[in-house]
Parts: C-alpha cells; structure tokens; sequence
C-alpha cells in the first residue's frame, strides 16, 4: 500500500464528523461500547481491557459550523468545548455510552459538568490525574481513581475487567507507542520523507480506530514511506509546542511546512506518546499504569512541574534529541495552560539559545497568510543565523 | 479620580475595624525584615490559615493584593506591563496584575514594598490557573514551594480516596516543610485551638449571610461580601481578632434589622429595596464603586452570591473541626465553592434564589477566568428552568479596567430590572 492511499484512508477519517467507523465498530456487535475522551490524557488500556471503544474527542475543526455550541460560551472562551457541545447537540456523538473529561484545565472540567447536566443517559467521568509524584501518596489517590474508572466501566458494560485482560491490553498499546515513537523518530531523521500533515493525520487515525488497526496502519506507513523518494527541500527543523488541546486546521500544519519549517516534534496528541516507555507487564497492571503516569510520563502545560529546574527540560531534550532549530509556540487562542506556561518555556529556550516565536490559533482559523509570512520569516532568520 | 470616588464615603464601624486591621497586616507584612516572621504565599480559594499560623508565619495572598492595586486603579498599568514582559492577554489578569506589580517593586498599600515569599504554599483548589501562577512565581522567586494538589468534585461527592490523599500530603509534605522553612516545631493542639477560633466566626459570619432572608436584607451579599463581610475571613481566619470581628459584625447588623435598615453602601443606608438578587461570579474591581452604584441606585440589593463561598461553603453547613484537625482541612479545601461541580453550583444557586427569595440570578461573567465561566450560560438556563426567575448576564473582568464598559453594564441592568418588573405584573395580573 502507497503512503497515498493509508493516508487517504486517514483523511476520510478525519473528514467524517459522524464517526462511521466507530459506529460500525460498535455495530458489530450489541454489547459494545463506546468510550469518548477529551485531551490530554486517559488510560485507553483500561478501555480497552473492558472490550470497548475508545473514541478520541479532538473538537468539531474547521468544517463543522458552530451554530448550538456558541449560546453556550462567552467570546473569551477558546473553541474547542464549543465544538464539542454542538457535536453533542447534533446527535454526532449519540452512540457514544461514555464521556471522559480529563483534568487538563477548567473548560475541558467545567464541561464535565455540562455534558452531566445535557446527557443525563450518558456515563461521565471527569478523570483527576494527580499534580503530585510520590508513590505511596500521589499513586495510592491514582491507583483508587483508576479503580474507580475501572468499576464505572464494568457497571456501563455488565463485565469484569480482568488483570490478564488489562495485560493484554497494555501490550498492544506498548506496541503502539513503540510504532508511534518509530514514525515520529523516521520524520526527525528525514522529514521530507514524511510531511507533517501525513503524521499528523496517521495519529488521528489513532484517535478513532481500533488500535489493532492503527497498529497496522502505522506498520504500513512506515514501510510506505521508506520506500518512497520525495523531494527534499530547504526547510529548517522545528517543533511546535502548545497545541495539546483543541487542535489547529490541517491547513496551519501544512502552511508552516510550506513556508520553510519542518515540524520534526509536535504535541498534537500527546496521549499516543503521554507514556514514555513500555509499561511493564509482570506485575500489577494498575500500579503499573500508575507509576508509568506519575515517573515516566510526558511533559505539559497542564500538569504540575513540581521542581523548577525541570521546567521546560522536557521541550528542550525534545529540540536536542531531533536536532531541532528552534520552536514554534502556538496555541489555541484563550488557552490558560499554553499560555500561562510559555513565558516559562520560552526563557528556558532563551538560556539554551534556541530560537522560538508564538501566535495563536483557533481550530477554525481560516486565514493562513499571516502565519505562513511569521513562519517563513523565522525559518528565513534560522537559516541566516545558523 | 472620578466624582464618585471623591464624595465621603460612609462606612459602619465593623468596616473602620476591619479597615484598620488590614493595614496592620500589611505593616506586619512590610516588617518582617525587623521582626524577622516568615511569609507564605498562598491563596484564598483553600487557604490554610490556621496551620500556617501554627509556623508563626504571615500569609500574603497575591490575589488579595491584586485586588487592591484594582480597587486602587493601580492594576491596569501592572497588567498592561505584564503583557509587554510577554504573558498573553488571554490570561486570568490577577496572575498579570501580580507579575506586573512585582517587576514594580511589590508595593504595598502602605507605602513599603512587599517582603519576598519564604514559602510559595499552592493549595491548589479549584482553578488551574493557581498551578501555572504559582510555577511563574516560583521562576521569579526561586523559593521553597509545597503543593497541595486537591482533587475537584467531579462527581460532586468527596470520596475516602480524594480526602486520604489531601490529608496525606498535608501531613507528609505540607508540615515537614512549614517546619523547615519557619523552624518551628509543629504542635497540633495549637492547630485545635486556631481551628476552634475558626468555627466559632464560622457561626457569626453564617449568621450575616443569612441575615439577608430578612426583608429588606440588612446587607449586601455581593459588594458588602466581598468588601468588608468576606475578605477578613480569609486572612484571619482562626484569629481571636475574626471571632471578635464578627461578634461586632453581627451586633452591627442586628441593629440594623431592628431599624428596619437596608443595607450600608458608599452614600449611606440603600432606603429602599426593589430588587433583590442572586450573583454569581467574582465582582470587578477597577469600578467597584460605580458598579455597585448601579446597583444601589435603583434599589438593587444582593442577598446572596457565590463569590463569598470561595473562600468556604459555611453556609451549607461546613464548620472547622477541632477534633479532626487535618481531616477538617482536607474537607474545607475539597469543598470550596470553585471546587464545586456545575450540578452542585446549580443547586447552591436555586436554593438561594429560593430561600432567599431572590427576583432572580444576574452573573457577572469574568473575563479572566474560566473556573467560574466555562458553564455560566448553561447555570443560568438551568436556574430560570427550576426557579421560574429571570436570570441576566453581564461581562467585566476582575482588575483589567479594559474589560469595564460602564454603560454596557448599566444598559443590561436596567432592562433587567425592567424585566422583573414586567414579570411581577405578569403575575399579579395572573393572580
Ligand atoms: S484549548 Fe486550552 S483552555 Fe481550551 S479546553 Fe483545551 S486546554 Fe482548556
Ligand atoms: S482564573 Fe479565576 S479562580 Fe483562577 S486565579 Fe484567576 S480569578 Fe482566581
């Protein structure tokens, strides 16, 4: 299969507002379920070790229109909770049985409570990840939430999430960061071998298929894109910071690329790389979900850096390990934790000399050209400078 | 300086006390560096007043001071600083108004710069914005910092697991590091002794909030909660000056029910009461006076707001308890209003409009801050649906004086009043 097509596949999935593959999924059979979840971070193996579905709710992007959402928001409130709610409103997410409202920030919390008091039928969960580290503190509160998630699915699915079953699960998904990790590392090493675009629609994908299937998708991928010259252009290398949340247009990826940037990080989903290493399967699998979460896990704006010298380190290792010439901030517009923590990175990035500028987006934003010129001037000064 | 702002302002005794025990905790603040006391940053929403004083410490409450560079016309420069220093203008404008004070030197209302913090104590409930603020503080300061990370309520209950782990970092992290930032040895049974000067204002402040069911209300829940009923509670608490305070406080107001008096505002008693209120959200603070002007004028008096329970939800029955006193922590941390989920901030909210017998609920939407915004249109459909009480909406912000537009404001209001007007005929026509 040619990157053309798997990535034709990815864009359809993308495009489809309705989710048909998750209905059909779910179609397939009478006692499936589907589980929605919100950025940042929620334990999918959990999900899946319960036998259902979990759905990534990334907003409704730039092709949906706003029409219900926005009688629910002020104007200083960003975009993605807005979208969120029409797609609710629009019965688009009607056959999902489950909401997960990860504690990244207070839109995504308060909506928590919105979708309780709009979707009475539904299961809500606002997932409470903790903002301390200690195991035998921060891990035993983590350890009962995750407990906890785990009886509020089996009482939704009438089953027993068992110990092998969560092994198993946790298995698939090490694979799946592992080929996550083997695409993001083939892009930093040859990144005109794998436009932003085409990874970013790969880990979308990821959002909303199987993630056996995804898994295959990313096997295929990878093989594709070895075999296939593209041509190289003149671009610097950088990673984009600030986008974990509601995301930007397809466009904005494409527009920063064409104006001289090669992203070679970004953290548009993180929760595909939210845990950094294999999760270890002997043992107990929830003490080790635990502990993956509170050592070995990724670093943003919406968690606690609980030591000041480790503020920004994760961004800079990033830019150090992809040889990376500078960083682009963007975040969505009224983002609190982007932009409350840029000013944070951005003198980290100053100590270390790497170059960076920032500007907004929102899932929406239709007009590119400013950000094309501000990215096509920072690449033009890279190369200049370096 | 507008007109306003220059007539006499007149003011109750309990608001001359409280005025004069503020400055004497700034001039305590101002002078550690001659009496050698410890400070602790931390904030309202959570604080832990009796178990710092337990350490002989000070607590400065940044948003406090932001607020009084707010009320003081001071917090816009400081914001518009804060941008050019690179923080976005999308951000809560208390973290700004901090930040810009700060690159000003940190000055006080008295005069004498601010100390620098020996402890930044995050007791982080219900806003995440405190998380990164605190972070952005710490990069400036470089101190001590201790984190308690409080879980919210998501499904509006606190279980056993989210209270265990609040008082285990309380007693595991947070005291070890009081101990070594003040040197002072822990002693619990001044923490009983602190937390019992704290219930027993509890029970009068209780009382003074409650004193607006009373027709017409003797107070204004929302301008005079926050002004002068409130805002000693957070930096006093456990105090024998906030039981004493209070004592006062509710001598004063039984007095005024007695009289037959309405609420105190700036230009004296509000003689007569027309519209009686519900609000939710923080109040703005660069026009506080013109905006509870716009209140008053009209005979608009607020019987109770949510605003006053971020500091603690005593109304609903909570009560610092001796007995447990890190589990009576935990509790009051976990139960702050901001800490709330949005069913349970509905149903605060329709039982106010209803036992206080409120014309209806007007929220001041913040634009700073997303804790209290994200949801306010939904809150308010739902309470009109379960009162049967018109509710308004109007924006501001906190100290961004950008973000007060007078006339818009008044506008809003008085088609609001309007509205409730009409609604009264429409039932008494009915009836
Ligand atoms: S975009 Fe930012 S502010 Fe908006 S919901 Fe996401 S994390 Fe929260
Ligand atoms: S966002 Fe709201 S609750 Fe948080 S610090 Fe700002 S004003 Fe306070």
């Amino acid at each position: 299969m040619s990157t053309a097509e798997i990535i034709a596949r990815c864009q359809a999935l993308y495009d489809d507002l309705d989710f048909t593959s998750a209905r059909e999924w779910k179609n397939a059979d009478p006692k499936r379920k589907v589980i929605g979840y919100m950025p940042v971070y929620v334990p999918r193996e959990i999900i899946h070790a319960a036998g259902m579905l979990p759905l990534g709710i990334l907003g409704g992007g730039d092709q949906m229109e706003v029409i219900h959402g926005d009688a629910y928001y002020q104007s200083y409130i960003c975009r993605i909770p807005r979208s969120t709610i029409e797609l609710g409103l629009t019965k688009k997410l009607d056959f999902v049985d489950g909401m997960l409202f990860p504690s990244i920030c207070d839109v995504i919390r308060n909506l928590s409570g919105m979708w309780q008091l709009m979707f009475p039928d539904t299961y809500v969960r606002y997932f409470d990840v903790p903002q301390t580290y200690q195991d035998h503190i921060a891990g035993e509160y983590y350890i009962e939430e995750l407990k906890e998630l785990m009886a509020g699915l089996e009482k939704l699915g009438g089953v027993t999430i068992t110990a092998e079953a969560l092994r198993e699960s946790t298995a698939i998904y090490n694979e799946n960061r592992r080929l996550i990790n083997a695409v993001y590392d083939f892009r930093a090493k040859q990144p005109s071998k794998a436009p932003s675009v085409e990874v970013y629609l790969l880990m979308r994908a990821g959002m909303v298929l199987p993630v056996e299937e995804h898994n295959q998708v990313l096997t295929d991928y990878l093989a594709a894109a070895a075999e296939e010259e593209r041509p190289l252009r003149d671009n610097c290398k950088i990673v984009i910071n600030g986008a974990f949340c509601e995301q930007p247009p397809l466009n904005l990826i494409r527009s920063i690329e064409m104006a001289g940037c090669y992203i070679v990080d970004d953290d548009y989903m993180l929760i595909n790389r939210w845990l950094l290493d294999d999760v270890p399967l002997e043992g107990d699998p929830i003490a080790n979900l635990s502990a993956a979460f509170l050592h070995a896990s990724a670093d943003t704006a919406a968690k606690y850096c609980d030591r000041a010298e480790d503020v920004g380190q994760y961004l800079l290792s990033t830019v150090k390990k992809t040889g990376a010439e500078g960083v682009i901030f963007t975040a969505p517009s009224f983002c609190d934790p982007a932009l409350l923590e840029r000013p944070m990175l951005a003198d980290r990035m100053d100590e270390h000399d790497v170059p960076y500028i920032s500007f907004k987006y929102a899932e929406n934003s239709g007009q590119m050209q400013p950000i094309r010129e501000q990215a096509g001037t920072f690449a033009d000064s890279i190369k200049l400078w370096s | 300086m507008n007109a306003t702002a220059q007539t006499e302002v007149i003011k109750d005794s309990s608001m001359l006390l409280q005025k004069t025990m503020i400055a004497e905790n700034y001039d305590e603040l101002t002078s550690v560096q001659e009496t050698g006391k410890k400070v602790s940053a931390t904030f309202v929403p959570g604080n832990l007043n009796e178990l710092v004083m337990c350490f002989d410490m000070l607590n400065n409450l940044p948003e406090i001071n932001a607020i009084n560079n707010g009320m003081r016309k001071k917090s816009g420069m400081m914001v518009m600083q804060a941008e050019k220093m690179g923080h976005s203008e999308d951000v809560c404008t208390y973290v700004k108004a901090d930040i810009g004070s700060m690159s000003r030197g940190n000055i006080a209302p008295n005069g004498k710069p601010m100390p620098p913090p020996d402890l930044l104590l995050l007791s982080y409930t219900g806003c995440f914005t405190f998380m990164k603020w605190f972070e952005l503080l710490r990069h400036e300061y470089g101190c001590e910092t201790a984190m308690l990370h409080v879980p919210y309520e998501g499904d509006g209950i606190v279980t056993q697991n989210m209270r265990d782990y609040v008082v285990k970092q309380i007693k595991e992290n947070l005291i070890p590091t009081l101990e070594k930032v003040s040197g002072v040895k822990f002693d619990i049974d001044r923490l009983r002794e602190n937390l019992r000067h704290s219930a027993k204002a509890e029970d009068d402040f209780v009382w003074v909030l409650e004193s607006a069911k009373n027709k017409p209300s003797p107070i204004d829940a929302y301008f005079g909660g926050v002004y002068y009923i409130g805002p000693i509670f957070t930096a006093f608490r456990g105090t024998e000056k906030a039981v004493d305070y209070y004592k006062a406080l509710r001598k004063e107001i039984e007095q005024r029910i007695a009289e037959g008096k309405g609420p105190i505002t700036p230009e004296g008693d509000m003689k007569d009461e027309r519209y009686r209120l519900v609000v939710e959200g923080p109040p703005n603070w660069t026009n506080f006076r013109e905006f509870w002007k716009m209140f008053y004028e009209d005979g608009a008096v607020v019987v109770a707001s949510t605003y006053t329970k971020v500091g603690g939800v005593y109304d609903l029955g909570f009560r610092h308890d001796p007995d447990n006193p890190i589990e009576t922590l935990a509790d009051y941390c976990l139960g702050c209003y901001t800490n709330r989920n949005l069913s349970q901030r509905v149903d605060m909210l329709e039982k106010y409009v209803n036992e206080y017998q409120a014309d209806g609920l007007l929220i001041n939407s913040i634009k700073s801050c997303n804790s209290f915004s994200a949801g306010q249109l939904l809150m308010m459909q739902e309470v009109e649906k379960r009162t049967g009480k018109p509710g308004a909406f109007i924006e501001t912000d906190l100290v961004d004086p950008r973000y007060f537009s007078a006339a818009n404001v008044k506008n809003r209001l008085e088609s609001y009043f309007q509205m409730i007007e009409q609604k009264r005929q429409g039932a008494r026509s009915a009836a």
